[in-house]
């Protein structure tokens, strides 16, 4: 096979390694790993935290893209398939493959449209057998309910199995680290006296490991959130998604960080004139309705991307750099209120000791911006990314939905809600593929609010909650 | 007094000048006028047609900079100058198809207007009340239960409202109609459920904040002299909510324009003939008559709420005036 790096998948790669090395520096620095413990010693940030790190798990895997190998034809060179596909594609290689014709409901093992089928008796109308789901079942009437719930409950058994490992190491590591037998530390535990909050940590691996414990082992033989109106897999289709918001939630403060950045550390330490353009760029772009800005954008991107074909030899690629270009579009309408946090931050910091000193030694301006006030405002920046991050997975769906989204045949909550749009005015009502898109957008969102609370609540003392 | 105001107006004026030139920037770069021309008058088309229907709109121009024209006309005979002139002194010409502008906004305004004022006053009224509602069970299950579900409803799209608000009102309980518009007696009925949805959008984010600035107003030395004195907490509450109108204030204030924006979302989801499908009918028939007369009212009322905040807060606190 041979790697592909699409442009997003560069930046998002680039992002874990800018966090870790944050982390790397946190550690080293006592206010920030104070800080930033405060974050994960809080019962619902670390929780939050785990939910959040198994999407990111997920969102990596379908980041690490590849096109395979095709079958060797004697006499000529190795080619590539066309289609870019993702570690995480490999793993639901069966969900997407097993595409049905139509709709199905969840765990469903007849088609939800009537068809006509020709048989040796003649022509009948009747809800056909699924291709892909419960095969092996003769008479699915009488055998359906048994067998799901025999999946279910092995795949609970397994969740519960590989908690009760995660929790033994836990109480291990516990034992090991402040002495003592591990039945202590199982019971400390299990009374939540710990320094950080293992106890939720380990609870919400539970329910996470039982919920994909059951779906992975019905996703087997059903399709556990049923399928969409050409027949794909929701569950397939869902996963996928989550990439797109992660990139979305994530990158857009990113790229425009540096605009913002240096303008906000320019109008704040250098003042004056310079100030006020500033401050008069941000209420110009502020006034204008962000919606015209970013249709505006998103035009003049796709007449560009109409007139330049020949720079996207994959049909991924080409969706991809709509992707990043987005982000960059969203970062244009969003990039003032960070600019204007760093303002503000920067007007603090220049008139603390260290900054005086640096200007009365003669140190350039340029430098004093770089050196002593850059690195003090990147909390700030971190800060807003975590803040940001679920408005910007919402406004991705109602953007999708509106039309000057990511490209329609990329997987995304709002393509995902936009196809179904018309499905609760269908009789009967197809509930599944909003029910499957607003669960998942709504974990990942609630998750992400959470965690940015405890964040918020560790950096800025005052509005702790009480 | 007269001089802060004056000021203030003429920074207005400097800012839509600027939003005027961004938006002829971004539309231009997008459409080029004889793109406008063959979507108006169809494919095929001559070369001469087009020359003339943009002689007609008074797009045969170039747009910034005239080389061939004597002294400052170079820049006065441009495409750029002749909208901004013609914006700024509030004139904004015909729609391609011939339509007033001006005409059509006063009409359109109505049904957008019936959605973003009533949701902006039932935003700020529900936030202030279960804001200080919560702060009132402080310590107990109702406020924990309360921080949660607003965390919760913070979470859930708005996408999720307007859909299940559409099938469940509109569907199931025929309530009300599902989308579109009539003007008249039964207008509310159309509105409603936008405006719920908005609600519902905002509650979240709002009450959450209005509740941490009661709480930060709850530990200052006021509050302590007061329960001192044997007030009641609900008196105490009243001495809060005065003193935390600065905030409440500036926040409301930031929202006119946050909600203006949502409107124009929200009426393209329930088909209302209001401001936001004139906008999206603008950019799709590219018409940058329309375009540019839907940003100026809307960073107007940005530049008015932000005045209309500056002089609420003289009202709140007196002593905000002396300065």
């Amino acid at each position: 096979m041979r790697p592909v790096v699409l442009w997003t998948d560069a930046v998002l790669f680039l992002q874990v390694a800018a966090a870790l090395a944050y982390a790397w520096r946190a550690a080293r620095a006592p206010h920030l790993a104070a800080t930033w413990s405060q974050t994960f010693k809080d019962p619902a940030g670390a929780a939050a935290a785990v939910v959040l790190a198994v999407f990111l798990a997920i969102g990596l895997a379908d980041s690490v893209h590849f096109r395979l190998r095709l079958p060797d034809v004697a006499g000529s060179a190795p080619a590539y398939s066309p289609v870019t596909t993702s570690l995480l594609d490999l793993a639901l290689a069966h969900q997407l493959e097993g595409a049905e014709s139509t709709y199905s409901a969840p765990l469903a093992t007849r088609a939800f449209e009537k068809q006509t089928i020709v048989t040796e008796q003649g022509v009948k109308r009747e809800y056909p057998r699924l291709q892909h789901a419960a095969r092996d079942l003769a008479d699915p009437a009488r055998q359906w309910r048994a067998d799901v719930l025999t999946r279910a409950a092995l795949g609970a058994a397994a969740g519960l199995a590989a908690t009760a490992c995660l929790a033994a190491l836990a109480a291990f590591a516990l034992a090991r680290r402040t002495g003592g037998g591990w039945t202590q530390a199982a019971r400390r535990i299990a009374a939540g006296r710990t320094t950080y909050p293992l106890r939720a940590v380990l609870a919400t691996v539970a329910a996470l490991c039982v919920l994909s414990g059951v779906i992975a082992s019905l996703t087997l033989e059903y399709h556990v959130f049923g399928t969409d109106r050409v027949g794909n897999d929701l569950l397939a289709l869902v996963l996928k998604s989550v990439r797109t918001g992660l990139v979305i939630g994530t990158m857009t403060t990113l790229v425009t960080m540096p605009i913002a950045a240096g303008l906000g550390l320019a109008a704040g330490y250098l003042g004056g004139i310079i100030d006020e353009v500033i401050q008069y760029v941000v209420t110009v772009i502020n006034s204008i309705p962000y919606v015209l800005l970013i249709a505006a954008g998103v035009l003049i991107l796709v007449i560009y991307l109409d007139a330049h074909p020949d720079q996207f030899p994959t049909a991924a690629e080409r969706t991809d750099a709509r992707l990043f270009f987005l982000c960059v579009i969203l970062g244009m309408t969003t990039w003032t209120d960070l600019c204007r946090l760093i303002r503000g931050e920067v007007l603090k910091l220049r008139e603390l000791e260290f900054v005086q000193a640096a200007h009365a030694f003669g140190v350039p301006a340029a430098r004093i911006m770089r050196v002593h006030l850059l690195p003090n405002v990147m909390h700030v920046v971190l800060i807003n990314i975590v803040i940001n991050f679920s408005s910007l997975v919402l406004a991705e769906a109602i953007l999708s939905y509106v039309g000057v989204g990511v490209d329609p045949s990329m997987a995304s909550f709002g393509t995902l809600i936009n196809t179904a749009r018309f499905e609760l005015g269908r009789e009967p009502v197809i509930w599944w593929t909003l029910a499957t898109a607003f669960t998942f957008m709504f974990a990942l969102v609630l998750a992400a609010n959470v965690f940015a609370d405890s964040v918020r609540d560790a950096f800025d003392p005052r509005t702790a909650r009480r | 007094m007269l001089a802060f105001t004056l000021r203030r107006v003429l920074y207005s004026v400097l800012v839509l000048l600027g939003v005027n030139a961004v938006t002829f920037v971004l539309f231009f770069a997008v459409n080029t006028p004889d793109d406008m021309a063959r979507m108006q008058l169809g494919r095929r088309i001559t070369a001469e047609a087009i020359e003339r229907w943009k002689a007609q709109q008074g797009y045969d121009k170039p747009l910034f900079l005239n080389a061939r024209a004597p002294g400052l006309h170079k820049l006065t005979d441009t495409v750029f100058y002749v909208t901004t002139a013609r914006a700024m002194s509030l004139d904004m010409g015909r729609t391609n198809e011939g339509i007033v502008i001006s005409e059509e906004l006063r009409h359109r305004i109505v049904p957008s207007m019936m959605i973003a004022v009533p949701t902006l006053l039932l935003v700020v009224f529900a936030s202030i009340a279960t804001g200080l509602g919560l702060i009132l069970y402080r310590g107990t299950g109702l406020e924990r239960s309360g921080v949660i579900g607003l965390v919760a409803l913070m979470s859930i799209s708005t996408l999720f409202f307007i859909i299940t608000g559409q099938f469940v009102f509109a569907r199931v309980l025929q309530l009300m109609p599902i989308s579109g518009f009539v003007a008249g007696r039964s207008s509310p009925l159309f509105v409603a459920l936008p405006v719920l949805v908005l609600l519902l959008a905002y509650l979240g984010p709002e009450a959450r904040l209005f509740r941490a600035i009661f709480l930060e107003e709850l530990g200052k030395d006021y509050v302590r002299t007061a329960r001192a004195k044997g007030l009641s907490e609900l008196g105490v509450m009243g001495h809060v909510l005065r003193n935390s109108l600065i905030p409440i204030i500036t926040s409301s204030g930031l929202l006119l324009p946050v909600v203006f924006t949502s409107t124009i979302v929200t009426e393209t989801f329930f088909t209302i003939p209001g401001l936001g499908s004139f906008t999206i009918e603008g950019i799709t028939q590219q018409d940058f008559n329309i375009v540019r007369a839907v940003v100026f009212v809307g960073s107007t009322l940005y530049i008015v709420a932000f005045l209309l905040t500056d002089l609420a807060y003289g009202w709140a606190d007196p002593r905000v005036r002396v300065k």
